[in-house]
């Protein structure tokens, strides 16, 4: 718990350097910075937490995917096409079903951001192409696929704007608090992580999960495991945590589909996710950390007309610097020196993530 | 070709004079608490095999690192040619004419030899003068190299020896290699300690760094002994025998057992009457380029016997293990398996153990792929303490990552892992490579005992002497084709160089 709030001071003290050196004020804009994020009760449930929701899911989607040795950049995507599933269940269905219908939505973009991974898989394990490249550009093809969905099928009634028609209240997640934007999203994705913590730690098929991601080779010959459906699996899991944060997302905040619903959650979500070191129950305080910095840069392009962007650098310096630290450590060690009581050991490879 | 061997032209034939080529005198170097070297001596001569002999840990590798740059002693003195030297980097040790070979080899795979040989250097890139260099150097050392290969595709040999002709284009005149003969065929391996020995014939200077007894004393000047971070022997090669080194490396008492588990006597009987417990009938396998790597292998493998495989690298062999391992299927034929063989890979790192898991994590790999709900971590513990026990692992416990372990420890480890529970049927590949000789010892009593108690045991060794001290009978790999060999040692050899080089 400690490295996200090192992570969150150091970004703070990046942002402010970076703002006095772009000529803006700094006190007004860090305090407009520190308003968005943690002002009040309300900011903090409606700005802070409400961001963190879709963070944490697609953090673990992430995460999950690392651990298995998949890099799979393409949360972006798969949240996307997670929202449009959610969405095209949310708003055919009749508002009398209610909870059920909530529930048959989220089931939606579960199924949508788990089946839009499938293609990665299916890529890297028949052809060996490189999940990097692949989902990188299925970012782009789903962030396509959903301006066609809301100008064609999913557009609304009256046909002039570029979205969806409003899911109907009483299929959308429940607010926690009255009159705040803090829905019931914020609740599942701490128990997802918090589920998702447990099942690498304690079950076999999370074991089996790690042992492929931290090395294939023995995993197949010393554990016997089918390398092959652990890698799929991993890449539908992970997917279809990521069509979740597009779901909560659809449901609980914006309750249409538009194109630009996600202000790159599914980027931000590999910095959440190595800021946690892949392990699902730190990705709840990076998820905080970065939910925070989201609702700040908003309040501060408000309030102190600075470019939201800025916090956008900020966060990107911050995963460099940690990334960075990490690297000279381990080199540090790997060379004997006495550093963190480095003891000698030989050089090793680093185990590689692809296979 | 006369003249020096390997050494460029120009350079000063080094002489012998009063001042030794190497002097580390008095060494020490702590990691922490951790003293890998204390009071640590040697005394290279120019023109000499100078070989560094001592069990895993016992300082060889920390002593020549320092000696090649890689790092700086804690207290000591180092001289070259009689003058104190202190380095900083690898760079300092090949300016006064150092070279090393390190086990792990630092190519660049996807290179060429040229381009490897080129790397490093200084100046601009001049292929064309590269490509020169490295033809004379193969002419006048006789390390014949394609400077067109890519290294991914030569074979483990020619890596070594491009190795040894990058430290010679870079003027070194003496060369430390670590343990170079633990990568390479019986032949190979005879062949680069001849080299070695022309080398410094030819007034260069060799330090070997060695586990193999017999393989030092045929081809050293000189042998220094290391045993806890000090020189305990420094002796002429001519004065000394196996035993003598072995009472040095280990300490007197220790080394008799060790040398007598070698040449243990078997125990087992003729077993014909015992259950086939492995059957292979007219296997066939390709590999992915197509390429045929077993034809028709038929062979059988009984309860409480070890079966020897003898095969020249590249033979079919690691396929045939792989096959009766049950982690590979075959192209066609039948195969007659337990349902759950033990499996000891050669090369541990990459498929026996996972090392940023704990050693409990690396245990329950045994079984992985049918467990099904929540792991049982505290049984697991368990079990994995006692293997700790029972095969003499150390570790500081059954929690610690498998990275920390020495090699010897986490081949013990891996091979108790497979022998756990009692499996009907064990695959061993190269089961000591790269392990000192008591560890050696160990792996062997380990396998003897697993025959004892019924188990039914394949053992391939690339060196052959290994595969005839353990097995009850041999069957030979010789491209693609596997036949039963009686126990001896000529024939076992001649018939692995029949069928032509595979």
């Amino acid at each position: 718990m400690l490295e996200p709030l090192l992570a969150g001071v150091l970004a703070l003290l990046l942002l402010a350097i970076l703002l006095g050196a772009s000529g803006y004020a700094v006190g007004d804009a860090l305090t407009a910075l520190w308003r968005g994020a943690f002002g009040s009760w309300s900011v903090i449930a409606s700005g802070t937490l409400v961001r963190a929701t879709p963070l944490l899911f697609a953090g673990l989607a992430v995460a999950i995917a690392f651990r298995a040795g998949i890099l799979n950049i393409g949360a972006e995507g798969q949240l996307l096409m997670g929202a449009c599933a959610a969405t095209a269940v949310g708003v055919s269905l009749p508002a009398t079903m209610g909870a059920t219908g909530l529930a048959l939505a989220l089931a939606a973009g579960v199924v949508g951001g788990g089946a839009w991974a499938v293609i990665p898989a299916m890529l890297r394990l028949r052809f060996g192409v490189l999940e990097v490249i692949s989902t990188i550009m299925l970012n782009v093809v789903a962030l396509n696929v959903t301006g066609l969905l809301v100008r064609g099928p999913l557009q609304e009634p009256t046909h002039t704007f570029p979205q969806s028609s409003l899911i109907d209240p009483a299929l959308r997640l429940p607010h926690l608090i009255t009159g705040s934007r803090l829905h019931a999203g914020v609740v599942l994705a701490l128990i997802t992580a918090i589920g998702l913590a447990w099942y690498l730690r304690a079950t076999a098929p999370g074991y089996r999960l790690r042992m492929t991601g931290a090395n294939p080779d023995a995993a197949a010959s010393a554990g016997r495991i089918d390398v092959g459906s652990v890698t799929l699996a991993a890449f539908i899991a992970s997917g279809a945590l990521a069509g979740m944060a597009g779901a909560v997302e659809v449901t609980g905040v914006t309750y249409a589909l538009y194109e630009n619903l996600s202000p790159g959650y599914g980027y931000t979500a590999i910095a959440v996710a190595l800021l946690a070191r892949l392990n699902p129950g730190s990705a709840i305080g990076a998820a905080a950390v970065f939910g925070a910095l989201e609702a700040g840069a908003s309040a501060m392009q408000r309030d102190a007309h600075v470019p939201a962007g800025m916090v956008g650098v900020v966060e990107a310096s911050v995963i460099l610097v940690l990334l960075a630290s990490e690297w000279v450590g381990a080199r540090m060690t790997a060379r004997g020196d006495l550093f963190w009581g480095g003891t000698p050991r030989e050089h090793h490879e680093p185990s590689r993530a692809t296979s | 070709m006369a003249g020096a061997v390997g050494l460029p032209s120009g350079t000063d034939r080094p002489v012998k004079t009063a001042a030794p080529r190497l002097a580390l005198n008095a060494i020490r170097r702590t990691y922490g608490a951790v003293a890998a070297l204390d009071g640590a001596s040697l005394c290279v001569r120019a023109g000499e095999v100078h070989a560094l002999l001592g069990e895993n840990g016992a300082g060889k590798s920390t002593l020549m690192r320092i000696a090649f740059g890689l790092e700086r002693p804690d207290a000591g003195t180092f001289a070259i040619d009689g003058t104190i030297v202190s380095f900083r980097t690898p760079r300092d040790a090949m300016a006064r004419g150092i070279g090393m070979v390190q086990q792990h080899f630092a190519l660049v795979n996807a290179m060429t030899v040229a381009e490897n040989v080129a790397l490093g250097g200084n100046g601009p890139l001049d292929f064309a003068a590269t490509r020169r260099r490295i033809a004379r150097i193969s002419d006048a050392s006789g390390l014949t190299l394609d400077p067109d290969a890519r290294v991914h595709a030569l074979p483990i040999g020619a890596q070594q020896r491009l190795e040894i002709v990058k430290a010679l284009s870079r003027n070194a005149t003496t060369l430390i290699l670590d343990e170079p003969t633990a990568v390479l065929s019986p032949r190979e391996a005879q062949e680069l300690l001849a080299w070695a020995r022309r080398f410094a014939d030819d007034g260069g200077t060799i330090v070997l760094i060695a586990h193999k007894l017999q393989e030092v004393l045929g081809v050293a000047d000189r042998i220094t002994v290391l045993r806890s971070g000090r020189t305990v022997l420094d002796t002429a090669a001519r004065d000394t025998t196996e035993e003598m080194l072995a009472d040095a490396m280990l300490g007197a008492s220790a080394a008799s057992d060790v040398l007598t588990t070698r040449h243990a006597t078997r125990t087992q009987a003729s077993n014909a009457g015992a259950k086939d417990v492995i059957t292979l009938t007219r296997v066939c396998l390709t590999d992915g380029r197509g390429i045929s790597r077993l034809t028709d292998a038929t062979c059988v493998v009984r309860a409480g016997e070890i079966v020897g495989v003898a095969a020249v690298e590249g033979a079919g062999q690691r396929e045939l293990l792989r096959i009766i391992a049950g982690r590979l299927t075959p192209t066609s034929g039948s195969v007659d398996l337990p349902a759950d063989v033990g499996f000891v890979p050669e090369d541990r790192h990459r498929d026996g153990v996972v090392l940023d898991a704990t050693l409990t994590e690396n245990a329950a790999l045994r079984g992985a792929a049918t467990r099904s709900g929540v792991m049982p971590w505290r049984v697991l513990r368990a079990t994995t303490a006692s293997l700790m026990r029972e095969h003499d692992v150390r570790a500081d416990s059954e929690n610690a990552a498998m990275r920390t372990l020495s090699g010897g420890n986490q081949q013990k480890f891996v091979l108790g892992r497979e022998l756990a529970n009692a499996p009907t049927a064990l695959v061993v590949e190269n089961p000591t490579r790269g392990l000192d000789i008591r560890a050696t010892a160990d792996v062997h009593a380990a396998l003897r005992a697993a025959r004892d108690a019924g188990t039914a045991v394949l053992v391939y060794s690339s060196d052959l002497d290994e595969v005839l001290a353990l097995a009850d009978r041999i069957i030979v790999v010789a491209g693609g084709l596997v036949t039963a060999v009686p126990l001896d040692r000529e024939a076992v050899g001649r018939a692995t160089l029949a069928g032509g080089a595979a």
